[in-house]
C-alpha cells in the first residue's frame, strides 16, 4: 500500500461509480430540450453526457443533486424519487 | 564552530536556515515568536534561497506547508500557543498525508484565562495528532534537534511530521552560548531531500483521497508502524550528528540513574534546574536522580521502563494539566511504560508551572524530598500534588 493514501493511478475516479449514492433520478424529456447545454455546464459530477438534439444521463456517475433540472429555462429535467 | 550568543528562538531560526529549507508559510499570531521573525530577515537579506510564503493565519500556514511538502520541497514553520490550537485540525492532515515538515513550538499557556507564558498546555493539546514531538532544554539543543529532525523526519521509513518544542520564553527568549557548526557540515550531514511521492503534473497522482470504512483504519496503522521506526532512525541520526559535532543524544537523557532511589521524569528546560538540585543533593549522600525526555512522541516506553526499574519512586513532572484524568499526559505514559514490570517503582504526579508560574530548586528539592520518603515508607503521600499553587 502506497504510504498517505497516496493514488498512483491517475483518473482513477471513474472506477469510483457514485450512482448508487442517488435519491432521485432526473428524467429528460426529450421533445422539451434546446440543447441549451446550461445543465451540462453546471453538472457537478460531468454526467450530462450530450447528443446531437438532446442532453441524456449517466446514470453510473450522477448522484442525483438535481442541479440540472434547477438550472434547465425548460424544465425538461424532473427529479423523479428512485424506487428501490 | 563557533560560539555565538542566541536564544533559544534565534537557534532554531540558525538552524532552519543551515538546513536549507525551500518553504517557510507562517502567521505568527498572538504569543508570536522570534523564530519565524528572524528567519523572515535572512529572506529579506538575501541570506537564503527559501520561498518565504505570508497567509493569514496559522491554519493557512500549515495548509500552505502541506501544499509545499508534497511537492518534494523541504518545509519549516514556527507557532505557539492559539496558533498550534488553530493549526489543530491541519495537524492531523500533515501527518495522515506523510509530510515531514518541521516545525518549531515555542510552548505556551493556552486561554483562558489569557496568558502568554510557558508551559506544555499547547502540545499536549495535541499529542494524538501523529507528530513526532521532541523537548529540548536549552538553545543548544532548540539547534541540534531543528537539525536533526529534519532528517529524521524524512528518512523513508517515518516520512512523518516533527515539532520541536521549546519553553516559551525560558528557552525561546533566554540567550545562552550555541555551538553553530559550519554551513557545509550542516549540508553534508542533512542532503537534498529525497521524496518518495511528488506532486507533479508529468506524473499525475492523487493526494488526499477519500478512504472510508474500506482503507482509512489500514492507513492509519501504517501511520502507526512510521511512527515506530522513529526511535531506530533516531538512534542512526544522532549517532551520524555526534560524528560532526560531538555532541551526543538519543530518546532520554539520565542523571544518577544507576543508583538512585528517587527520580524526576521530566520534559524541557525544568531539566537543567532538577540535575543541579540532584547534584547537590547527592553530594549530600541523598540518592536522587533525573530522567529527561528528548523523544516524547514516539514515547520511548521500553528503554524509559528499563532506566526506571531499579527505582523506587519517580515523580513525573507536567507542565499541562489535563483536567479530570487520572494524570497529567506525561504521568499517564510513565505509569503504562512501567505498569508490566513485576516490582515496578511508586509514582506521583507533579503538575507544576502552569502559565509560567515560576519553578525554583527549592521546588523541586522538596519533591525529591517526598519521592525520597515514599522510597523509604512505600507509601505515596499524594497522587497528584499541585506544586506550588495557592488553595
Amino acid at each position: 500500500m502506497p504510504i498517505g493514501a497516496v493514488v498512483l493511478e491517475p483518473g482513477s475516479s471513474l472506477k469510483y461509480k457514485t450512482g448508487d449514492w442517488r435519491a432521485f433520478r432526473p428524467l429528460v424529456e426529450k421533445e422539451k430540450c434546446v440543447n441549451c447545454l446550461l445543465c451540462w455546464i453546471y453538472c457537478p459530477d460531468s454526467a450530462i453526457v450530450r447528443q446531437e438534439k438532446w442532453v441524456e444521463i449517466n446514470y453510473d456517475y450522477c448522484k442525483g443533486c438535481g442541479i440540472c433540472a434547477h438550472e434547465c429555462p425548460k424544465d425538461a429535467i424532473k427529479m423523479v424519487a428512485e424506487q428501490k | 564552530m563557533t560560539i555565538v550568543g542566541m536564544t533559544g528562538d534565534e537557534a532554531v531560526a540558525h538552524a532552519a536556515k543551515q538546513s536549507k529549507v525551500d518553504i517557510v508559510a507562517a502567521y505568527p499570531i498572538t504569543p508570536q515568536t522570534i523564530i519565524v521573525e528572524r528567519f523572515s530577515k535572512y529572506v529579506a537579506d538575501g541570506e537564503v534561497h527559501t520561498a518565504y510564503v505570508c497567509v493569514e493565519s496559522e491554519h493557512s500556514a500549515l495548509s500552505a506547508c502541506v501544499g509545499s511538502s508534497l511537492t518534494g520541497a523541504r518545509v519549516f514553520t514556527a507557532t505557539s500557543s492559539q496558533g498550534l490550537a488553530l493549526m489543530h485540525e491541519m495537524l492531523y492532515i500533515a501527518s495522515g498525508l506523510r509530510c515531514p515538515i518541521v516545525m518549531g513550538v515555542a510552548n505556551r499557556a493556552l486561554s483562558a484565562p489569557i496568558n502568554i507564558h510557558g508551559d506544555h498546555s499547547d502540545m499536549m493539546g495535541s499529542r494524538d495528532s501523529g507528530w513526532i514531538q521532541v523537548y529540548v532544554e536549552n538553545p543548544q539543543e532548540a539547534y541540534d534537534w531543528t537539525i536533526q529532525a529534519f532528517k529524521i523526519a524524512e528518512d523513508k521509513g517515518v516520512q512523518l511530521p516533527v515539532a520541536v518544542n521549546l519553553d516559551g520564553f525560558i528557552i525561546t527568549h533566554c540567550m545562552e552560548g550555541v555551538d553553530v557548526l559550519d554551513d557545509a557540515v550542516v549540508s553534508q550531514f542533512l542532503s537534498t531531500r529525497m521524496p518518495i511521492f511528488t506532486l507533479d503534473p508529468r506524473n499525475p497522482l492523487t493526494i488526499g483521497a477519500l478512504c472510508f470504512t474500506d482503507y482509512y483504519f489500514e492507513f492509519k496503522r501504517q501511520q502507526t508502524e512510521a511512527m515506530r521506526n522513529v526511535v531506530l532512525v533516531l538512534d542512526k541520526v544522532s549517532r551520524e550528528y555526534r560524528d560532526v559535532s560531538g555532541r551526543s543524544y538519543g530518546v532520554f537523557e539520565t542523571y544518577g540513574l544507576e543508583d538512585a532511589d528517587a527520580a524526576v521524569v521530566c520534559l524541557g528546560s525544568t531539566a537543567g534546574t532538577a540535575r543541579d538540585v540532584a547534584r547537590k543533593m547527592r553530594a549530600e549522600g541523598k540518592k536522587v536522580g533525573v530522567l529527561k525526555l528528548w523523544l516524547y512522541r514516539p514515547f520511548p516506553a521500553e528503554e524509559l521502563s528499563a532506566a526506571l526499574r531499579n527505582v523506587k519512586a519517580v515523580a513525573v513532572f507536567d507542565r499541562a494539566v489535563s483536567p479530570g484524568a487520572p494524570y497529567g499526559a506525561l504521568c499517564s505514559d510513565v505509569v503504562s511504560a512501567l505498569h508490566a514490570l513485576e516490582r515496578k517503582p511508586k509514582i506521583f504526579n507533579v503538575i507544576y508551572g502552569l502559565g509560567g508560574r515560576d519553578i525554583q530548586p527549592s521546588d523541586i528539592e522538596l519533591v525529591f524530598n517526598g519521592a525520597l520518603e515514599t522510597a523509604e515508607t512505600g507509601a505515596v503521600k499524594e497522587e497528584t500534588m499541585f506544586l506550588g499553587v495557592r488553595e
